[in-house]
């Protein structure tokens, strides 16, 4: 692997913009990465060479031009296959979007561009992002890069691999209801949902649109607090981004431990049935009371119906959304008699067993006659989950928790809904309440596989989050016995 | 709460959703295990709590009503299965 790939994103910038290091070297030495490690990982469903090095040719002009270089300038940067890049396909993993072509740029993607990024392909993911292991994607089974018997961790697996693999510094998912922050955990990296607002939707492919959010995954915080200074902010193309334009990221990253208030749940890790995996969670804790924070328990007594509420709003949401693939605009069009037969037809050939599912449910929820049962409860139970939240918050700045009960297991292991739906159950409570939330590596379990620790904190206080995850970082990556930065083994050799 | 194949058909019907009897089949099974455990909601007292159906209060945003650059109906049309001129084809669906 070519030493510039260890570099994290901010250096490889500062690199390229003090011409030590041209994008296109970077560029050429990402490819020649991920060609030699796709075999194992296969986490692009797109890479185009001569798409990526014309971008990193164009920031070595303006560079040659004497152009003010961005934040991010000629560092690689993946894409989940759910969010446009103009001119690239944009598949979400399913047959009904084989062949789509993205007409327009998402806001996160134009703004990445336009901070120098080079955009080194598309990254799979489960099928339309519902799912918790990637092996919902209808074109490809990504592996994980620490073993490939097992799987990365979904719904954005192939955004977690490819960054695990170093074949890009920084990749975009989504998060619904854990799909960045579970395959984080999953692949050892670190992943960041924003507060629901901090970052536009606009050119996302909607999956329930009031849990989605896009976010970055990479190797540091300080590359994470990097990604979010140039995508988050107010975006006019989606209402529901917040006018507050939000912190400077990295700048907030000086801040300290001391002082602050780290909540948890008791039974949150005794619950974990891997006690390896709680140990490691444990003794974050542990270290985030000798760095100067205060352990406080909490109680939140609704957070349990989390994963409940979660699959009727979720898929309520995704049933509405996803009505727009109907044969008439784009995506798959089947053989059919009528107009009416189009619509019903292509969308039982384009969609897949658990796309299919999630509409089923919705539909079912939402229908006349289970309404008030299912959906209306729902958003009942929702409010009370985010009472919860804002009681909690009010003792402690921060909730610390396990990412996942498990780490990444093996493919197939879970063929059952419900197994893989159980998944989440850490990720989805924060989801429901628009919290900003990540998972940090933090350590491995028995078997060597990678174990991210859960932070969450209140709306809006992505500084706060950041700036106590990277102070944890730095005091875990000075454990030399635990030797966090270690490459992943499925890569060795 | 089991769901029956006859339900899961009259959903399916309002999903514009094609399903196989095989799939007709499988999917009761499933519904029926997710709809017997997201049933366990009902243990929550919900009385007198109001719903949340968005994580951040949602108010009316206004712009001035100008008229602005959209996409160029070749690109709009350019994913389409099939298209003439600047329209997306379909089938009757009126007959």
């Amino acid at each position: 692997m070519h030493e510039l790939l260890q570099l994290d994103a901010s250096e490889a910038a500062r690199r390229v913009r003090d011409g030590s290091v041209p994008a296109e070297h970077l560029a050429q030495a990402a490819l020649a990465h991920a060609r030699a490690t796709e075999p194992r990982v296969n986490a692009f469903l797109d890479q185009d060479e001569a798409f990526v090095l014309e971008q990193a040719r164009a920031v070595d002009r303006d560079r040659a031009a004497g152009k003010a270089l961005g934040l991010l300038a000629g560092v690689p940067v993946a894409i989940k296959d759910n969010i446009h890049v103009l001119g690239r396909p944009t598949t979400c993993a399913s047959h009904m979007l084989r062949g789509f072509v993205a007409p327009y740029d998402a806001t996160v993607t134009a703004r990445l561009k336009a901070a120098g990024a080079v955009i080194v392909g598309k990254v799979n993911l489960d099928e339309f992002a519902m799912g918790s292991s990637c092996e919902n994607s209808a074109l490809k089974q990504t592996r994980n890069p620490w073993d490939a018997s097992r799987v990365p961790g979904g719904s954005s697996g192939g955004s977690a691999a490819c960054v695990a693999a170093r074949s890009a510094f920084i990749s975009l998912g989504s998060d619904t209801g854990g799909s960045i922050r579970l395959p984080a955990s999953f692949c050892g990296v670190v992943g960041y949902k924003p507060s629901y607002g901090r970052v536009s939707r606009y050119g996302l492919v909607a999956f329930a649109s009031s849990l989605d959010q896009v976010g970055p995954f990479a190797r540091s915080v300080r590359d994470i607090a990097l990604a979010m200074k140039v995508m988050a902010g107010r975006d006019e193309m989606d209402s529901t981004t917040v006018s507050n334009p939000g912190p400077d990221y990295p700048a907030a990253l000086a801040e300290d431990l001391k002082g602050k208030r780290v909540g948890v749940v008791r039974e949150y890790f005794d619950r974990v049935p891997d006690r390896s995996v709680a140990a490691v969670c444990e003794a974050a804790v542990q270290r985030l009371k000798a760095l100067g924070a205060a352990v406080v328990e909490i109680e939140l007594p609704h957070a349990d119906f989390g994963l409940h509420v979660y699959y009727i709003v979720a898929s309520a949401e995704a049933s509405s959304n996803l009505a727009r693939f109907d044969g008439v605009r784009y995506g798959l069009r089947a053989a059919a008699e009528n107009g009416i037969a189009t619509y019903v037809n292509s969308r039982g050939e384009g969609f897949g067993p658990e796309v299919k599912r999630r509409i089923m449910l919705g539909t079912y929820a939402l229908s006349a006659g289970h309404y008030d049962q299912f959906y209306g409860r729902a958003g009942r139970v929702r409010t009370l989950i985010c009472r919860d939240f804002a009681a909690a918050f009010a003792r402690c700045d921060l909730i610390a928790s396990p990412c996942a009960p498990f780490a990444a297991f093996a493919a197939g292991a879970k063929a059952d809904p419900l197994s893989m739906y159980l998944c989440d159950v850490y990720t989805i409570p924060s989801s429901l309440a628009g919290l900003a939330a990540m998972s940090l590596p933090a350590g491995f379990d028995a078997q060597g596989l990678p174990v991210g620790l859960h932070l969450a904190a209140a709306p809006m206080a992505d500084d706060l989050l950041l700036a106590s995850a990277h102070a944890l970082e730095q005091d875990l990556l000075a454990d030399r016995t635990l030797n966090l930065n270690r490459l992943p083994r499925g890569l060795q050799g | 709460m089991a769901m029956d194949e006859t339900t899961v058909r009259h959903v399916a019907t309002l999903a514009r959703l094609k399903l196989s009897d095989a799939e007709i089949a499988r999917m009761a099974q499933d519904l029926t295990r997710i709809t017997d455990y997201i049933t366990q909601l009902s243990r929550a007292n919900v009385e007198a709590v109001t719903p949340t159906v968005h994580p951040v209060a949602a108010h009316d945003l206004w712009r001035a009503d100008q008229v602005r650059p959209s996409l160029p109906r070749e690109t709009a049309t350019a994913n389409a299965p099939e298209s003439e001129q600047s329209f997306f084809k379909v089938l009757p669906v009126i007959e």
